[in-house]
Formats: structure tokens, sequence, C-alpha cells
């Protein structure tokens, strides 16, 4: 039984009969912040969407904390894209960091005073206690990012999957992020991030996963952020097809991992 | 006229007060079930629901005649409306995963085909010998006055169960409505709930039949939550709001048709509602037309009494403390009468002190510090603008009282050495709150 807190073996994605994911194997350590770093379009949203069974895989096999998720959802706490929500809705920002808490509290019943004041206690870790009351459109692009990891952190999981965090946010939110990013890992927790800025994913972040359709390669990020490894995700198509075309000649050649 | 009017008002008549009970509880039930309905953006399923009810009713009617039961009984055509109805929504889902056409095509296609199909039948039922389609039209045009008393008990338990389940669900049918992925991810049964919520939109589109009728039934489930949103930023207070639109408007429409006989009540039902949105859609506390011209105005009233501050504040920087229109008018492109009627009204404020002629003027003690704060302000988000290009766009709020409302101190204190700095290279004028050494 694997310790791992997210486990992916040969996971493949495809929409509309195009393939997203090709193979994706994938290793999480625990304790620590990994990026997922790769360019648009190279399936980084979707992996993350796949592992959380969002939308459906082709084959594949998640595991978190060795079990299916359905066993250990509790533990594993998910921050979509700011985008993927409407944020003209009708509720304040604690109403939304509140619905972290929701299993919590259970079916049917009511937000209690001490549930808002947990939701209250959230948004002061991402520094947003002014802001509780707030209706969501109201707040900043950075501010409502930060609402939405208030929602995780209320949630009080062990491993977040972030969905680019870090996008066209201002600095204090960076800043915020990153604090926030250092408190889970102390605590014990894992921090999974789909990333888009190369400049600053060394900085960031203490593990890389470099995806473009397959996993090129992940680990400690001085290691895996080699300028061959980064052309082979970024670079010039023609070095995947010739690749692809030299494992296809030679059929029982090793995996890349 | 006047005797009918107290008649209806006084709820003599044992009918009226059942059409009345009826009608104005389906309308609460339609605003509270309508309101998740429009957070979720479905409005349109509500309507193609409506319209597929048709042929199930039809259908129905057509069974009965043929079985000899009852035809008019509105429980039996309730139960083939429900079955056309959910096989619409099921239509409309499988042409959505089958294909790959957007769901507004997907809509209306069951809509138009449903519908058609309702209408053929209808016509064929029309031409049986001693057939009578009466008790159908009533159906798609609504007539709440038809309504018999074991109607109106059909109507009282599906609200209160609409409105029973929406109050225990609200916060799942609110999460579901917000963020559905999220949803999933944390363990919710997200496509049960769903389910749910529009099994609650077919109830009250079946209940709705005899009030408004098929065509109009979609009305009563967006219009009263709509107009809410202009009332409140907050989903209880929105839901509630809408429940009330929607049992007064359901109200209004029925005392208005037996005031006004030979009008369809179902289009008085709407017609008041849609006076409900229009008073709304303008003097809305929250998002109303009014209030938000008034805002906007204000700001940019705002935005004008602190151009003219600044701007006489650099003449009076750059020259003499004693500064003339001329010199002002030159800084900016404005309308000379503007800034006449500015410039008196900052004087009136106890901010300028003005020459009796007008066409020269001073800031005094208070002016001057309000004059000193907007400069800085300004001038600060400037230099963050020009040294924090990549993100600054989306953080710069000059309406901001003070930029340290928004950004953190330390970075104030950086942006504040920088405007020194720059402004001991005389790139640009210093800050004013400081003396340069």
């Amino acid at each position: 039984m694997s310790t791992h807190p997210l486990e992916i073996r040969s996971l493949n994605v495809a929409y509309h009969r195009k393939m997203v994911l090709w193979d994706a194997d994938l290793c999480i350590r625990p304790g620590r912040s990994t990026a997922i770093v790769g360019p648009n379009g190279a399936g980084k949203s979707t992996l993350l969407k796949a592992a959380l069974g969002l939308i459906p895989a082709a084959s594949g096999e998640v595991l978190f904390y060795g079990e299916p998720l359905k066993k250990v959802r509790s533990r594993v706490a998910y921050v979509p894209q700011r985008e993927s929500v409407d944020w003209d809705f009708p509720v304040s920002a604690r109403d939304v960091v509140a619905m972290g808490l929701y299993k919590k509290i259970g079916w049917c019943l009511p937000v209690r005073a001490r549930h808002k004041r947990m939701a209250d206690e959230a948004l002061a870790d991402v520094g947003l206690a002014d802001f509780a009351g707030r209706q969501i459109s109201q707040l900043s692009g950075g501010q409502q990012q930060r609402v939405f990891l208030a929602r995780a952190l209320a949630q009080k999981a062990e491993l977040h999957l972030m969905d680019e965090p870090f996008a066209s946010v201002d600095a204090a939110t960076e800043q915020a992020i990153l604090t926030l990013l250092r408190r889970l890992k102390d605590q014990g927790g894992t921090v999974v991030c789909v990333h888009h800025d190369l400049d600053t994913v060394a900085e960031y972040f203490d593990d890389v996963v470099l995806l473009n359709m397959r996993v090129v390669a992940q680990g400690p990020a001085s290691e895996v952020l080699t300028p061959d490894n980064l052309r082979k995700t970024y670079g010039a198509r023609l070095t995947l097809l010739d690749e692809a075309v030299v494992d296809l000649s030679r059929p029982g050649a090793p995996r890349e991992s | 006229m006047m005797e009918s009017f107290w008649r209806v008002l006084l709820l003599q008549d044992h009918n009226t007060r059942v059409v009345m009970a009826g009608a104005c509880l389906f309308g609460a039930a339609a605003g509270l079930a309508g309101t998740f309905l429009l957070l979720r953006k479905r409005s349109l399923l509500g309507d193609t629901l409506g319209h597929a009810t048709l042929p199930g009713i039809t259908l129905a009617f057509l069974l009965a005649e043929t079985f000899g039961i009852s035809p008019r009984s509105f429980l039996w055509l309730a139960l083939g409306a429900t079955i056309s109805g959910v096989a619409g929504m099921g239509a409309v889902l499988l042409i959505r995963k089958t294909s790959r056409l957007k769901d507004d095509a997907a809509l209306a296609i069951v809509l138009s085909v449903f519908f058609g199909a309702g209408i053929a039948m209808l016509s064929a039922i029309q031409q049986l010998p001693g057939g009578q389609a009466a008790g159908l039209e009533r159906l798609i045009y609504g007539n709440p006055a038809s309504m018999t008393s074991s109607d109106a008990w059909f109507v009282l338990l599906a609200s209160l169960l609409v409105a029973g389940v929406c109050g225990f669900l609200f916060k799942e049918f609110t999460l579901l409505c917000f963020d559905e992925s999220y949803a999933l991810t944390a363990g919710w049964p997200v496509r049960p709930l769903d389910a749910l919520l529009m099994g609650l939109v077919v109830l009250v589109t079946i209940v709705g039949l005899q009030t408004v009728g098929i065509l109009l039934v979609v009305a009563l489930l967006v219009i009263p939550p709509a107009a809410a949103r202009f009332w409140s930023d907050d989903l209880r207070a929105m839901a509630l709001v809408a429940a009330g639109a929607g049992g007064l408007s359901s109200l209004v429409g029925v005392v208005a048709s037996a005031l006004l006989p030979g009008l369809p009540t179902g289009a008085l039902i709407v017609l008041s509602a849609a006076l409900f949105f229009g008073v709304s859609l303008l003097v809305g506390k929250k998002r109303g037309l009014i209030i938000r011209h008034l805002l906007e105005r204000e700001a940019a009233r705002r935005l004008r009494r602190e151009h003219v501050l600044r701007a006489i504040f650099e003449c009076a920087e750059d020259m003499q403390p004693v500064v003339t229109l001329e010199q002002v008018l030159a800084k900016r492109p404005w309308k000379k009468n503007e800034l006449r009627s500015e410039i008196s009204q900052l004087t009136d404020d106890g901010l300028l002190t003005t020459e009796p002629s007008g066409a020269s003027f001073q800031l005094n003690g208070r002016g001057d510090s309000e004059a000193r704060r907007l400069v800085r302000n300004h001038r600060l988000w400037e230099i963050y603008l020009l040294n924090h290009a990549d993100v600054a766009p989306a953080r710069v709020d000059r309406d901001a009282d003070l930029i340290e409302h928004v950004l953190d101190q330390r970075l104030v204190d950086e942006l504040e050495d920088l405007l020194d700095e720059k402004a001991r290279e005389r790139l640009v004028p210093g800050n004013p709150e400081k003396k340069l050494p």
C-alpha cells in the first residue's frame, strides 16, 4: 500500500477522440509542494480534473493515499480555476468559504455562528479578514483567488490540488499564496499546483512535473528543470515526433520517467 | 362594478378564496424554485419544459377518451404532462450528450418539436366528434378560475413540498448552483441534487399549468427571481423576495382578472410580474438603474473635484500660490463652465479662497492638505504603475481614499522612496507630504 498523497498510473484522457493525456504516470511526494508545468494545451488542468473524477478518463488508475478518491475525500481539497465560476453570484466571501465546511455541517443543517467564525478565520489566514461580508463580485481578481484558497483551508485537508492559483494575481495575493503554501507544508500537508510561469517555478516549488500530453519528467525542481527537459516540453514539436518514431521502432524501449 | 370589486377583495366567494390561495402559493413556490433555476442558468430549460408538457396532456386526454375515464381530471392530465415534460428534458440531455450542438440549439429543437406534436394532437382532438378541447385550452392559456378545491389542495401540497425542499436543501442547492465541480470533489451527490432541483421545477411547471398555462409558466419561474436580484446581493434575501414577488404577482393577476372578466388570468399574472420587474429594474436597492446612475454620477463628480484640486495644487507648486483660471484651464482639456462651477463649489466648501471676480484663487489650509493627500496618492499610484507594470493594472484603485488601503505598507514605503529618488533626479514632481533634503 502506497502512502503517496497522489499516485497516477497510465492515465489516458481524450476529448472527442482527441487524446489529451497519454499514459501519464505521476507520483506526488508527501509534505512537499509540486508544480505541474507545461505549455498551453498540454493537459495540466485536465490532469487534475481527471484525477479528481471531474472528467472521465479513458483508462488508468488514480490513488489518493493508496485509496480511491471516494474513500478519502475529506483529506483532499480542490481549488478550481477562478474563471470556473460566476462571481456575480449573490453570496459574500464568508458564504463561499463556508462551503468548505458544508460536508462537516452535514445534510440539511444550516450554517451556524461557529461555522461562520471558522470561515472568518480561514479568510484571515489569507489576509481577507476585512472582506468577509463583501459580495464576491466586489472583490479584485486576486482577492477572489484568495477566497477560493480560504475555502480549501476551511476544509482542513491534507492534500491541496490547485488549478493555476498564481494566474494573473497581484503581488499581495502572490505573497499570501506563498505564505500559505509554506504553512500548509509546515503542518505536514502536500500541495500540487498547476503553474504557468517557468520563471518562478524553481523558487516557489520543491518538485516539478513537466507535462506536455505525457509526463516528460518529474522530480526535484533542480533536477527536472534542465534545458534538455524543457526543450522536450516546450520546444519544437519535431523533437517530440522524432522520439515517438524512435519509440515505435523499438517497442521494448524503456519509458522515461 | 364596485360591488364585484368588494366581493373579490373581501374574499366573499368560496371559489375566489380557493383560487387566490392556490395562485398565491404557486407564485411563491415558483419564485423560490426559480431562484435556483436562474442561478443555475437554466431559465430556458424551464421554457422548454413548459412547452414539452403539451403532447403528454393531449395524449392523456386521448387515452382517457378511449378508455372512458373522465378526461377532464386535472391529476390525470398532470400525469401525462409530467411524463412528457421529463421526456423533453431527457431529450435535451440526450442531444447535448450525443451531438456537439450547443444548449440553445438543443433547447430550441426540443421545445418546437414537442410543442408541434402537441398542437397536432390538439387539433386532432378538436375534430373528434363530440370531443371537447375546452378542458385542454385552459391548460394552455391558464385559467385558475376553473380550479376545484381538490385542485387547490394539490397546489397547496405541491407548493409546500417545493418550499420545504428548497428550505432544507438551501445550502446544498447554493453550492450546486455556484460551483458544481467543487461540490463534486467535496463528495456531494451532484447529479441526484441536480435531478431533484429539476424535479422541483417540473412540479412547479405542472402546478402552474392551471394557473398561468403552458406558454407562460416559465415567466413565473424566471421573472420574480430576476426582479429580486435587483434588491439584494444575498441569496437568502433574494429567494425570499422572489417568493414574495411571485405570490404577489399571482394575487394581483387573479384580482385583476376577476375585475376585468374576458382577460386571461395567466396573462394578467405575467404582466403584474413584469410590472414588478420593471419597478425593480428602476428602483432596486442594489442594482437598480437609478441607484447605479446616482453612484456613477457621484463617482464622476468626485473625480472631477479631485482633478481640479490636483491641478490647482500643481499650478501652485510650479508657480506662485495664487492661481488663475487660465493656468488651471491649460492643465487639462476641460470645459470652462464646468471648471468655473467646480471652483465656486470648492470655495463654498471652504477649500479655496477666491478673488471676488473669480479669476484667481488659492488653496487655503484645509484645501491644501486635502490636495496634498490627493496628489501624493496619485503620484504613488503612478510610480507603482511604472515600476510594477506586470501586476499593477489589476491592482490600481484610484478610488481608494489612501493607497495604503489597497497596497501593504512595505510596498508603499518602497514607492515613497522611489518617488523621492525620481524627484531628486527631477524626473517627476516630488511627494508633497515630504520636504526634500
